[in-house]
């Protein structure tokens, strides 16, 4: 640390309102500054998280021209208006005719270094999941983070069975995780050689939330379809 | 020129040096060893660390010009409050600008930017530079350590990138045969390649100091 | 709110995602205060206590930031309290135990700048913690902190008596040294799957 070269005089008692003054004042002026750089970037920053919410959804949802976000209630969907990301939102996508295609919803579960988040496309008609997108992840460069980019393993999500059992409330058939090369049923999900845990992980994930979700969206299914 | 307040101040250095040596004599990263965190952390690629540097050299300049504009109406006791509140402010702007820049790089760089706040080059700057400079010499000072801080990042960013990915800006340099060290993006290759680049610079300052000993001889 | 359990939650933070060795906070009392083994368990034990009290004010504040629809006044809101925090202990050390507040000295004003404290905050608002685990958060962050801070401290307390080439000596080598520990601790990864 530089050494200082004043020689300070004998200190005079501070008083209290000056100090007060000081950091009241400086406290107001940070606030006035920030409300101010708030209010213009707003837009802007609401416009990002739109785009890269329906980048997202429109990934896992091939056919979808545009998308609405709903929020899961106790006793079915809600329209939301923010495009703010929650586990408890499902994102419908629409073709351009605004025909309902598909339902988009998130997924967690810690992977080999920390949570891996991801995103399921699902489509009610062929009974079955359709896209998958890493939303974020912090898996090994070159190992673990293959589970965003190696086909073979991508190849496991288009058209994963997730049918519903008979009594509609349960998958038929859970999503089981197999090693590579040893899937014969269409709701198994060979993993990755080499990056075992991370895909472990997705294939958790993708039974625990699409055990909770899709027995829900197939019981609300025309408020998707309606969009309202 | 006498003071009025009775305090003696040695003249002001010239502008130049203050910004100059902020870049290697001073550098925040590599002599002074300050700011640590954030240069391990987003120093995973170049552009990381670019963004990084541009931002905390913004807030630098910024808290360090509002600083040294206030300085005599801030009493000593309270100022490390008020730098604080200063540097949070600026912090909370850079944050919310990144953010309706590129959602991408927000991302890549995470809670760093926030944590630019207890950055400790732009505290130790406010209370041992600008608080006791004006304005214009503050605002050099800033620059300089910000620049410098970049500069730091960058050697690390660009080494990281380079070794753990083969790539330079995203852009692929070395050929197909290579197989990028993994390890280098990882959190020790971010220590590894630190020490190194002090390891050099401690071999430098070895060598001219046994060179300027063989000329006295 | 995750489903992740405490014991989860408290060896993440402690080893998985040790706050020093994997994410880069608190380096500047890591290099500053691991010379010798008392002083870096002793900060180690300070840290611990402040980031349980930060962790729970921060937790209150963000309540009331959702509440009021102001989050972008988090930072501010973060720092200010953990200052207060940091006064607050050093306040409650100096009357319980002045040997100790003599020992610590310089260090514990530098908390206040620690970015651990500040990045454990963020996180843990990030991750949508609930309150319990928020609190095993803030406990495996400090008892990680103090685990890295006191190794290294053992480590340079051993290599003072050694033979070190000039050119490594001081910082350099102990950041090398703190790669190769960060490496050891990689090998926690998967722990908690």
């Amino acid at each position: 640390m530089t050494s200082t070269n004043t020689v300070m005089p004998m200190a005079q008692p501070v008083s209290s309102f000056k100090m007060i003054r000081t950091v009241a004042g400086v406290s107001i002026m940070s606030g006035f500054m920030i409300l101010a750089v708030v209010k213009a970037t707003e837009a802007r920053i609401e416009n990002n998280k739109r785009v890269a919410l329906a980048d997202a959804v429109m990934a896992v949802l091939p056919d979808a021209d545009t998308n609405k976000t709903f929020e899961v209630t106790g006793d079915g969907f809600r329209l939301v208006d923010t495009p703010v990301p929650g586990a408890d939102r499902v994102y419908a996508g629409y073709d351009a005719e605004g025909r309902f295609v598909g339902a988009a919803f998130e997924a967690a579960a810690q992977g080999y270094q920390d949570v891996v988040r991801t995103l399921f496309g699902y489509s009610p008609e062929r009974d079955c999941i359709i896209g998958f997108k890493v939303l974020e992840s912090k898996e090994t460069p070159g190992l673990g983070d293959r589970i965003g980019k190696d086909a073979e393993f991508l190849a496991n999500f288009d058209g994963l069975d997730v049918a519903l059992g008979a009594d509609q409330t349960a998958l038929a058939h859970a999503i089981a995780f197999v090693k590579r090369g040893e899937k014969t049923n269409p709701w198994e999900i060979d993993g990755i050689t080499g990056a075992t845990i991370s895909s472990r992980a997705v294939a958790k994930m993708a039974n625990e939330r699409s055990q909770q979700v899709v027995p829900f969206i197939k019981r609300h299914l025309d408020q998707l379809k309606e969009g309202t | 020129m006498t003071p009025q307040d009775g305090t003696f101040q040695r003249k002001a250095e010239p502008p130049v040096d203050a910004f100059l040596k902020g870049l290697w004599e001073e550098n925040p990263v590599f002599v002074m060893l300050l700011g640590m965190c954030p240069v391990l952390a987003v120093s995973n690629t170049v552009v990381n660390a670019l963004s990084m540097g541009m931002a905390a050299t913004f807030v630098l300049v910024m808290s360090c010009a509002l600083v040294s504009v206030l300085r005599k109406y801030i009493p000593k006791q309270v100022r490390i409050v008020t730098f604080i509140v200063i540097i949070a402010t600026f912090v909370t702007i850079v944050d919310l600008v990144i953010q309706a820049i590129s959602l991408e790089i927000y991302n890549a760089l995470g809670a760093f930017i926030a944590l630019i706040v207890v950055n400790c080059i732009i505290l130790g700057r406010a209370e041992a530079y600008a608080s006791k400079n004006d304005p214009m010499r503050a605002i050099l000072d800033a620059f300089g350590m910000g620049i410098g801080f970049t500069i730091a990042l960058v050697c690390l960013g660009g080494v990281r990138e380079f070794l753990g990915f083969g790539t330079l800006f995203g852009v692929r340099v070395t050929p197909e045969a290579f197989e990028p060290w993994a390890i280098m993006i990882l959190p020790p290759g971010g220590f590894i390649t630190l020490g190194g680049w002090l390891l050099f610079f401690n071999w430098i300052k070895e060598r001219k100091g046994r060179a300027a000993q063989g000329e006295a001889a | 709110m995750t489903t992740e359990s405490l014991t989860n939650i408290f060896l993440n933070a402690c080893l998985i995602n040790n706050f020093v060795l994997s994410l880069f906070l608190g380096i500047c009392p890591f290099l500053g205060v691991s010379a010798k083994i008392q002083t870096a368990t002793r900060m180690g034990m300070a840290v611990i206590f402040v980031m349980l009290v930060s962790s729970t004010c921060a937790f209150g504040i963000n309540k009331i930031l959702i509440r009021f629809d102001a989050e972008y006044l988090r930072l501010i809101c973060y720092i200010a309290v953990i200052a207060s925090a940091v006064q607050l202990v050093e306040m409650f050390i100096k009357k319980m135990s002045p040997g100790l507040f003599r020992a610590l000295g310089i260090f514990l004003p530098l908390i206040t700048t620690n970015c651990a404290i500040l990045g454990l905050a963020l996180f843990q608002t990030q991750k949508g913690y609930n309150f319990i685990q928020c609190i095993a958060y803030a406990f495996g962050a400090g008892c990680g902190f103090t685990l890295a801070l006191t190794i290294m401290a053992g480590l340079r307390e051993a290599l003072d008596l050694s033979d070190v080439p000039s050119v490594v000596k001081g910082t350099a080598l102990t950041l090398i040294l703190a790669g190769i520990l960060s490496l050891a601790f990689m090998g926690f990864a998967g722990l908690g799957g």
